[in-house]
């Protein structure tokens, strides 16, 4: 198995999908002689001609409209919105088309689009290029929201969206891009969009996040003494998402810590830990705490990490519900 | 003589037609379908008024032509994507009146399942692609669809080339969707359509007070490098003469092309327009030179391939026709709540939203 970074094995799924499916096209802002701007869709456009990998207009109203009507007709487009930010102008096509279009048809047309977003802070962007708005898309009936935090994740998830007969937002995050490279199967594999993944067993406490929190949720388990048992859970699909794999460790472990980067208002969290709340009451110790960054615009780089979830607060967090 | 001059004196004079070299029949079934518009579009506002038909409803009536003509220069596999006054291009279209009506009703025979209404016309088998709720918006999703034909034509080789039909109105003209559409469809060239079907208001604002420039729209087309024509949109024969070679072109150049129908509606925006914004006279004087009653007086007097009596026989046809569709729209039934209210959302119900849903109404709601 080839050792892959996050932005490789996105690379890597993406030619892998357009072998395999003709139907397959990426459009978006700079993807093609460019290679996107983080690189991700690198050598594609070499490979596999303009007209499949087609660079586009700024102008991300007509990306988004146009690739549901690609989808539409039956194609798999897969466009690219450059930053998290400027999902903004295509805000009206994704969320009163391409999340409508199963619906108001009643299931005679879908959209079978996955929507690459690069997503979340950490990486000394400015504001506009480091949110995360993953509650925003989850919270719209029709839309399918992942986040994957590993490179295998990413290829997995990713085919399995290009797959789905339904629209896909697939958010990744910036930070864990080129942090570190693991090994990546290279054949054909999906991760079921829905499924958790249970990245540490533990006995005293769970700790639910997603994306590059991930990594910050490791290294507070890291500093935290031995004898303290945490299980990590990475959701990786934020809608739907692996209710039973949650309620199933909470009820275990009676405790919860709930992570992620977007603000605390009415963050992704805030329905996890609700939905705690109504399942596992008579299992709880201590009340579901969350991390979270706060309900303010993303700062300039110098004090970005004082608002994302760094692993000093998460580390005190836990602490606090197994103290209580 | 002015070039433009010239024009209209062929298009009056000796040459024929290209509407003339059309065989009775053609025409005949222009007149068909325009009619079966107009009645099925009064049967829709009394239902209204009845309070049968819930959401909004858009009256097409006025607009016969437009739908109907550029609908016939078109074929069935070529997209049609429209905007939310979209009945009566549906029906142009082939879709069936009693599916039409039971979507107009909320019924579950509807072709939309009864759970969309007026802005939902959609008809896959006929390729139409729906209406649309937000002005302008479906712009981007024509140019979409016109590039998957020509990707199935010419990279795929599995398609033929086809061109897709983008209905909106001059309200929607002046939204930035339609302006990034333009580019994309110029810079990719895409075979699209713009259809605008220029009633002269969007809603209640007179295109001069919404629009820059209103009376010369086609060089926004222009300014993309995109074929740009006025055409009358209010005589059918009109619409056939004009638009049926641009349509070929771009068929044959897999380009787009801008069009600015001159038309206009005969009821409000909506059914609740109070229509301050016009004066009665000035209906009346369109409706001095109907689409219908001259296409009707073309066929009597000029073609002389239809007579008072069968025209007559048919204006009884298509309101037997509609009455029926009224009937039938009546009697079915509403759609199924357990099985309709939570489908057709994800193709794969989620636990938490379904109505059998674990979470919420079932085995794992602790308080159940």
């Amino acid at each position: 198995m080839p050792e892959m970074n996050l932005v490789q094995a996105i690379n890597h799924a993406l030619a892998f999908e357009m072998e395999r499916d003709d139907r397959v096209v990426v459009l978006g802002e700079d993807v093609g002689l460019n290679g996107g701007v983080f690189r991700v869709t690198e050598g594609l456009q070499a490979r596999f001609g303009a007209e499949r990998v087609v660079d586009t207009p700024l102008a991300e109203s007509g990306i988004m409209g146009s690739a549901i009507g690609l989808a539409m007709a039956g194609m798999r487009p897969v466009p690219e919105i450059q930053f998290e930010g400027f999902l903004g102008p295509a805000y009206d096509q994704l969320v009163n088309h391409a999340a409508r279009y199963r619906s108001r048809s009643r299931g005679a047309i879908t959209i079978p689009m996955t929507v690459r977003v690069p997503v979340g802070g950490g990486i000394h962007a400015p504001e506009l290029h480091s949110d995360s708005p993953e509650a925003i898309y989850a919270h719209h009936p029709g839309l399918k929201v992942v986040m994957p935090s590993t490179p295998s994740d990413a290829k997995g998830l990713l085919l399995a969206a290009i797959r789905d007969p339904d629209p896909v937002v697939y958010f990744e995050p910036k930070r864990v891009y080129r942090s570190f490279k693991e090994d990546v199967p290279e054949g054909d594999f999906e991760i079921e969009i829905g499924k958790a993944k249970v990245v540490s067993e533990g006995a005293d406490v769970t700790v639910v996040t997603w994306g590059a929190t991930v990594f910050q949720c490791l290294a507070a388990m890291d500093a935290m003494p031995e004898d303290v048992s945490v299980e990590l859970i990475d959701l990786r699909s934020i809608y739907p998402w692996d209710m039973d794999c949650v309620i199933e460790s909470v009820r275990k472990t009676g405790r919860c810590v709930v992570v992620h980067e977007a603000p605390k208002t009415c963050g992704f969290g805030a329905e996890v830990s609700s939905t705690i709340q109504e399942h596992c009451f008579l299992n709880l110790h201590a009340p579901v705490q969350r991390v979270t960054g706060f309900d303010t615009v993303m700062p300039y780089y110098k004090l970005e990490l004082e608002y994302l979830p760094e692993s000093p607060r998460i580390k005190g967090a836990v602490e606090q519900v197994l103290a209580y | 003589m002015t070039q433009l001059a010239s024009k209209v004196e062929s298009s009056k004079g000796s040459r024929p037609r290209l509407s003339d070299t059309l065989p009775d029949s053609t025409l005949l079934g222009w007149l068909h379908s325009m009619q079966l518009i107009r009645e099925f579009e009064t049967r829709c506002m009394q239902a209204y008024q009845g309070t049968k038909i819930g959401g909004f409803c858009h009256i097409y009536s006025g607009q016969e032509a437009c739908a109907v003509g550029t609908i016939g220069c078109t074929n069935n596999d070529d997209p049609v994507i429209l905007a939310y006054r979209d009945h009566g291009h549906a029906l142009a279209r082939g879709m069936s009146p009693r599916a039409c009506m039971a979507e107009m009703f909320g019924k579950a025979a509807g072709c939309a399942k009864g759970k969309g209404g007026s802005m939902h016309m959609f008809d896959k088998p006929n390729s139409l692609y729906g209406g649309h709720g937000i002005v302008g918006a479906q712009t981007p999703l024509g140019a979409g669809l016109a590039f998957a034909t020509r990707y199935e034509w010419e990279v795929l080789g599995t398609g033929t080339k086809k061109v897709t039909l983008c209905y909106l109105g001059d309200g929607a003209i002046d939204q930035g969707a339609f302006h990034e559409a333009l580019n994309l469809a110029s810079l990719y060239s895409l075979p699209v359509i713009y259809v605008i079907e220029n009633n002269g208001y969007s809603m209640g604002t007179a295109i001069h007070r919404h629009s820059a420039n209103s009376k010369r729209l086609t060089m926004r087309g222009e300014a993309y490098g995109i074929t740009s024509i006025e055409i009358d949109g209010f005589d059918i024969r009109n619409v056939y003469d004009q638009f049926k070679p641009l349509v070929d072109e771009c068929r044959d150049s897999q380009r787009p092309a801008f069009v600015d129908f001159k038309t206009y509606r005969y009821q409000g925006h909506s059914m609740s327009d109070p229509q301050k914004y016009r004066t009665k006279e000035e209906v009346d004087e369109w409706k001095q030179r109907d689409s219908i009653a001259a296409l009707v007086s073309h066929l009597l007097h000029d073609r002389r391939c239809l007579t008072e009596a069968q025209w007559k026989a048919m204006q009884d046809e298509i309101a037997e026709v509609v009455r029926d569709s009224v009937e039938f729209a009546e009697n079915a039934p509403v759609p199924e709540v357990g099985a309709e209210l939570y489908s057709d959302v994800l193709v794969n119900p989620q636990p938490n939203m379904s109505p059998a849903g674990e979470y919420i109404h079932g085995a794992k709601n602790p308080l159940l």
